[in-house]
């Protein structure tokens, strides 16, 4: 134990299971963990939706509402609950000393716009000038900051007043990866003393379904658990965030703040998958994170999508780790994957809970937590663990 | 010469440098360009310019992509900066150390979706017909357009970069995010070397009119190379543009060891984020104060020690108003002897590259002895009184620099740069 240590002081959830951590408890607890699938809105494909929030508990000001889209404000929503669960919302000297990193994709586009634009394409052969056209007439300029990615870390900024510094990680799971281990080193090093991290991801808008649908990446049809997607394999996305409070143990002790839990060795890694080594290397990736400590078991944020979760499944059964795949439960939260896995690990480090499986036909019983490892395995790039150990 | 800074930490030089602008590719001729007060700023012809209040910019037409949308552009911008900067490094693909990409959140190009329309099921409108013909089959082009950590994953790979590598957005404060980055994951000893680069080739229509809409843009079409127009009092907005630059980080230690050519350091970064506004700056400026005042803490520098300031100078009213405020709180009257100048008056605001190409012109500007000039100031602000190297280069002896970036959303992020370790 060192005063160096980092850990985590502040959690702030958001999922298809509910608002807080405290309902994602109960959620994951319950007798049958089950998630809520909304399959019409986008159908052939499933989405987990959000839930109903109360956007002005955490951002009081319409007009801050109003300057956002749903994905920005849902950012800045799980950071005001991260930021009040760390008793530091609203600390002036704090939020303007704090450092953040968020995990980021782009903001929604306006369907109404694009809709009309592609519609006009089809009877027009100057496509370019339609263009011009409709974009210089019809886009609306809040919209565009709405859809810039380092703009959800503006608003928090400008509603909850964490200014000590501002980055923004952009490129799917991979960047909630980064930013956490960016986030973790930063502390150890003394380059920062406490810091918001995390992401969010709305899945409930069309162009994002379609980033994914260009490489047949979605799952169809009946909602699945993760590991039981079959061959083709298949996301479910879900709309969700995740943000932590990290601070170094001492910081942590001045304040005198509670922890939920510590993060041990955190990896990552970005090389090729090779289909035979793949498994193998993600199973030295979880055991380097182990750090010589056998997890509990793995708060998994396995995707869906066939490759990756297969070859996860394998290095996991191979190690005996018996795995929670959350996405089963919340959908696939992008660039929030890795920080809600941690932030799982946490609760259940903290509570020191072991939880039933959330698929009783794919996940085995676990021991009593000591440590648990969190994973994230991108779906097509990127990979991250780390070890959640108790505070 | 010590291997570490004045706190004890790991000294960290620069052993590469590459630059692509509207100017041309490569240091050589950008700094004959920009030295020669040269302007890279010019009519738009990738698409029409009907019905647009913005008909310039700074746009990079000369690469095989130039015309392949705003990710390609980028991806090839990236490319030959990050290739220019290892061979002059001596590493070429033999990083072996993380990479750090500063890259515009760059969406499917519209010509893709065009496409993708035009092959959808009759009966489908909107999104519905675009997921139907992804449903159909997969269309990996058009996917890798979409996903933000393609680029930084193929160039981690050919030039040999350890790990999993970032990709970033701070606005227009990107490029200087990117090497801060990398400073630091040195300085904590994670590793001897780091690739920061920033690039962006994302000034399409769409780009363009949004800027447009949010009355960022220079109106001022005729002639395009007297569009941008820093610190004068007819400035009237930023001209968009695009470009990359890279630089190879690496500890002084490292670079001594295999008798790499050191090229200047990063002696010290600061940022400041600001909750004013999400397009505009805290009227009093505090934020550039702070970010200007953690860069020179970080350095350990006094702020006497500055001998030249590479201005974010974007020439927008705003900009040059608050970074005139903030420089002349931080160096009092001394503020008007620093010599002081815009780089993005000759190639524009190349956006999430700018920090990266600007601090790779400090650099050049250190170890040539030459400030570049700031061009088209005829009429200054009386307002904004700077020494701002007006219109014709000047020969001076400038053994540190600060470089300033600033951005939407609230980013500032400065870097102090010396001509050799201390």
């Amino acid at each position: 134990m060192s005063d160096q240590d980092v850990v985590i002081t502040g959690i702030g959830i958001v999922s298809c299971l509910g608002v807080g951590r405290q309902a994602h408890w109960d959620a994951l607890t319950a007798d049958s963990p089950a998630p809520v699938v909304d399959a019409e809105r986008f159908s052939p494909y499933s989405v987990h939706p959000l839930p109903e929030i109360d956007w002005s508990a955490q951002i009081p000001r319409r007009g801050d509402q109003r300057q956002m889209e749903t994905w920005q404000r849902l950012g800045t929503y799980a950071a005001g609950l991260a930021l009040d669960d760390a008793a530091i919302k609203g600390d002036e000297a704090l939020c303007a000393t704090m450092d953040m990193i968020v995990a980021a994709g782009g903001g929604e586009r306006d369907l109404a716009v694009d809709t009309a634009i592609l519609d006009a394409s089809l009877t027009r052969n100057d496509q370019d000038l339609l263009l011009n056209e409709k974009l210089t007439t019809e886009l609306r300029p809040t919209l565009f900051l709405a859809q810039l990615s380092n703009l959800l870390a503006g608003n928090i900024s400008i509603v909850h007043k964490v200014t000590g510094s501002s980055r923004t990680f952009m490129g799917e799971e991979g960047a909630g990866v980064s930013a956490l281990e960016t986030a973790v080193a930063r502390i150890r090093a003394g380059q920062s003393s406490h810091l918001l991290v995390g992401g969010a991801f709305q899945s409930e808008h069309p162009d994002y379904l379609l980033s994914y649908e260009l490489d047949g990446l979605l799952h169809r049809g009946d909602w699945a658990p993760v590991w039981a997607r079959g061959e083709r394999g298949g996301i479910i996305t879900g709309s969700g965030a995740a943000f932590l409070v990290l601070e170094t143990r001492a910081h942590a002790q001045e304040r005198g703040r509670k922890a939920y839990a510590m993060i041990g060795r955190i990896v990552s890694e970005g090389s090729s998958r090779a289909p035979e080594t793949f498994p193998d290397r993600i199973g030295a990736l979880i055991e380097t994170a182990s750090n010589g400590v056998t997890p509990a078991f793995a708060m998994s944020g396995a995707s869906g999508a066939a490759a990756a979760t297969v070859a996860e499944k394998t290095a996991l059964d191979k190690r005996g780790l018996a795995a929670r795949g959350f996405s089963s439960l919340t959908g696939h939260l992008k660039e929030a994957q890795f920080p809600f896995a941690v932030a799982l690990a946490a609760l259940a480090v903290e509570k020191n809970h072991a939880l039933a499986p959330f698929d009783a036909g794919c996940e085995t019983a676990a021991a009593a937590v000591g440590a648990v490892v969190a994973t994230t395995i991108g779906y097509r790039r990127g990979e991250g663990a780390a070890l959640i150990e108790p505070a | 010469m010590s291997k570490n800074d004045r706190f004890g930490r790991r000294t960290v030089a620069v052993t590469g440098i590459g630059v692509v602008t509207a100017l041309g590719v490569g240091k050589r001729e950008n700094w004959q360009a920009l030295t020669a007060g040269k302007s890279g700023i010019h009519a738009i012809t990738r698409f029409p310019v009907d019905l647009l209040s913005t008909r310039i910019s700074g746009m990079v037409d000369f690469l095989p992509s130039s015309t392949r949308g705003a990710s390609a552009l980028t991806d090839e911008l990236a490319e030959t900066a990050g290739r220019e900067a290892l061979a002059e490094a001596g590493l070429d693909t033999a990083l072996g150390g993380p990479l750090f990409l500063a890259a515009p959140p760059v969406e499917l190009d519209w010509h893709e979706r065009f496409a993708l329309y035009r092959h959808g099921p009759e009966q489908e409108e909107g999104y519905r017909r675009l997921l139907a013909v992804a449903r159909d089959g997969r269309r990996p082009d058009a996917y890798d357009q979409t996903q933000f950590g393609m680029i930084a994953e193929r160039l981690a790979e050919l030039f040999g970069a350890r790990g999993l590598p970032v990709t970033l957005s701070t606005a227009c404060a990107s490029g200087a995010t990117a090497i801060q980055l990398g400073v630091e994951a040195i300085r904590r000893g994670e590793c001897d070397r780091a690739l920061a680069i920033g690039a962006d080739g994302s000034a399409t229509a769409e780009a363009l009119i949004r800027f447009s809409l949010l009355s960022a843009l220079s109106t001022q079409n005729e002639p395009p190379e007297k569009a941008s127009r820093p610190f004068s009092k007819d400035r009237d907005g930023f001209v968009i543009s695009e470009g990359s630059a890279a630089l190879v980080l690496e500890s002084l230690e490292s670079a001594q060891a295999r008798g790499a050519e050191i090229l200047g350091v990063i002696r010290g970064c600061g940022e400041k984020a600001d909750d004013f506004h999400r397009t505009r700056s805290k009227p009093d400026g505090s934020p550039a104060i702070a970010a200007v005042r953690a860069a020179l803490a970080d350095a350990g520098m006094a702020a006497d020690e500055v001998g030249y300031i590479n201005a974010h100078g974007t020439s927008t009213p705003e900009n040059d108003k608050m970074e005139h405020l903030s420089l002349s709180t931080v160096f009092g009257e001394r503020m008007r002897e620093i010599p002081i100048s815009s780089n993005k008056s000759m190639i524009g605001h190349t956006l999430s590259a700018a920090g990266a190409i600007e601090a790779a012109f400090s650099l050049l500007t250190m170890r040539e002895g030459v400030i570049p000039p700031t061009i088209n100031y005829d009429t200054p602000d009386p307002a904004i009184e700077l020494d701002v190297v007006p219109n014709i280069k000047r020969h001076a002896d400038v053994a540190s620099t600060l470089s300033n970036s600033f951005g939407f959303g609230g980013q500032n992020a400065c870097l102090v740069m010396g001509r050799e370790p201390v």
